[in-house]
């Protein structure tokens, strides 16, 4: 099973199993990973799962819809490396990926 | 429990086609419930031709109201986010009625107010007020919550986002019931009233723009000297100003008002709940979603159609009025486990519709979200039980889902 690392905001790190397919997100969350909220459950309406992740790792995931583009649009701490973790799905090639997690969820 | 009373007609004894959710009286009399509940199982995407509002839809479930919000394409915000049609010759504009890329620049504008960073800085804020509020209550004998607390409170806090005049809060309150309360959209208030009203506020802020155009923004943060030195924004006309000022006073106010009311009124309702929070104080941040759920302060959004849209098999033709009923959605058995009762530790207890989704989604959701947080905490060191002592009375409105009285005695631990 591929793995992802998490790091919270105050550097504590937590390494999971991801099934390849589901979200990031959902690794996060069905491993009590702290720090990501996903209110609206997955759907890239909310925001609350938004992570910081380089652009190493970047280069390997699909680009931002138009949609994940709008919801992040509205984070005023957006930069470059913001994501929506929920609209990463898992895959072989991604395991090891490093996702950082922001201070705050807006 | 379940807070269903039909009062009047049986909705399942009449037409379906006679179907008419938009009524202020259904909300008023809290008779509105099994209306939804039929429509959701029998019509999820109804059709009625109202006197007042002229023909609209109505979307009554959970993920088809999510589906809508996503899909700003197709149903835009611009023809307004309430039934009522707007007065061409007095016609606010305000980011919540705009679609992107207006929409996206002027809420940046603001956002900023209700960063987590600035939350941080508020709490300790709201914690003093909030705790002066409740040491100053009449214990043993009977009051109205929705004004010495739920009001209070709210104004305070909005005073202290706008940097408003403190003495002068009582007047944010007025105009914001003014705002939400006009004749064109069902309420109680004659439109010249609510418009002298609005005219009256926008004067007033018109002082407060002019004395901070020129102010620091580094060092005054407050909604008011964002919006004036915001490239974005400082060149708005007046009734852009206007718009977004009630906007930001309505949804500052009315809906966290509504929800402190709500939640007193389900706790009384819901004594074995209530228990559970009183003996375990971190359910505190899973009751507070779960009140603003079971609450819903306003009852539903509306989008137009920007063209004729195939949805779960209905026609929606362009230029239509859609209406998204959170007030439905949230009771939606489909995605939320027995949504009638009141459960203070659900899982996942934020995923409900009452902030709305996409990226209308409401910006003060943190903000309201602690400021229930904390007067649950003030409220539980203090008192023992908050007995409501009659049936309360509520807002004639089909859109703000609220209070006007919640009688109660306040008993001390």
């Amino acid at each position: 099973m591929p793995q992802v690392k998490f790091i919270e905001f105050n550097g504590t790190e937590h390494v999971v199993d991801a099934s390849v397919g589901e979200s990031i997100m959902v690794a996060a969350t069905s491993n009590l990973v702290p720090g990501i909220d996903a209110d609206c459950g997955g759907e890239c309406s909310c925001a609350t799962c938004h992570v910081l992740i380089s652009a190493e790792w970047q280069s390997k995931l699909a680009p931002r819809s138009d949609q994940e583009e709008s919801m992040l649009d509205l984070n005023p701490d957006r930069t470059d490396e913001s994501r929506l973790s929920c609209q990463i799905p898992m895959t072989e090639e991604l395991d090891g990926i490093t996702v950082n997690l922001p201070e705050f969820q807006y | 429990m379940s807070e269903a009373v039909q009062i009047g007609p049986n909705p399942y004894e009449m037409p379906l086609e006679d179907i008419n959710v938009s009524q202020a009286s259904l909300f008023q009399t809290n008779s509105h419930w099994q209306y939804f509940e039929r429509l959701r199982r029998e019509d999820p995407v109804h059709y009625f031709n109202d006197p007042l509002f002229g023909p609209y839809w109505s979307i009554t479930r959970f993920n088809d109201i999510m589906d809508i919000e996503k899909n700003v394409q197709q149903f835009s915000s611009e023809g307004g986010i309430t039934l009522a049609d707007r007065d061409e010759s007095f016609k606010t504009v305000n980011f919540i009625s705009l679609d992107p890329p207006r929409h996206d620049v002027q809420r940046k504008a603001v956002t900023g107010v209700v960063a987590p960073t600035n939350l941080a800085k508020l709490e300790p804020i709201i914690r003093e007020r909030a705790a002066r509020i409740l040491d100053g209550l009449p214990v043993g004998e009977p009051f109205n919550w929705v004004d010495l607390v739920s009001i209070e409170l709210t104004t305070q806090m909005l005073a202290t986002l706008f940097d408003f005049p403190f003495e002068d809060r009582r007047k944010l309150t007025y105009w914001s019931d003014m705002a939400t309360s006009g004749a064109r959209a069902g309420g109680p208030t004659p439109e010249p009233v609510r418009q002298a009203a609005l005219l009256e506020c926008l004067e007033v802020f018109t002082g407060l723009w002019n004395e901070r155009v020129n102010r620091d923004p580094a060092d005054h943060f407050d909604l008011i000297t964002m919006l004036a030195n915001n490239p974005d924004t400082r060149n708005m006309d007046p009734m852009e100003y206007l718009g977004n000022l009630i906007l930001l006073i309505v949804g500052g106010n009315d809906t966290t008002r509504n929800s402190i009311s709500g939640g007193i009124y389900f706790m009384d309702q819901n004594p074995d709940q209530f228990e559970r929070v009183k003996a375990d104080h971190s359910l505190i941040p899973k009751m507070v979603p779960e009140v603003i759920r079971y609450q819903t302060p306003l009852a539903y959004m509306r989008r137009t159609a920007t063209e004729d849209v195939e949805f779960r098999g209905k026609t929606i033709r362009a230029g239509e009025k859609v209406a998204l009923w959170y007030v439905s959605g949230n009771r939606d058995d489909t995605v939320i486990d027995r949504p009638d009762e009141f459960i203070v530790d659900r899982d996942n207890p934020r995923h409900h519709l009452s902030f709305g989704f996409g990226i209308h989604r409401c910006m003060g959701n943190r903000l309201a979200e602690m400021q229930l947080r904390i007067i649950w905490e003030e409220i539980l060191a203090r008192f023992d039980r908050i007995e409501v002592t009659g049936e309360p009375e509520r807002v004639q409105s089909s859109f703000v889902k609220g209070y006007t009285e919640l009688p109660v005695v306040v008993h001390r631990r």
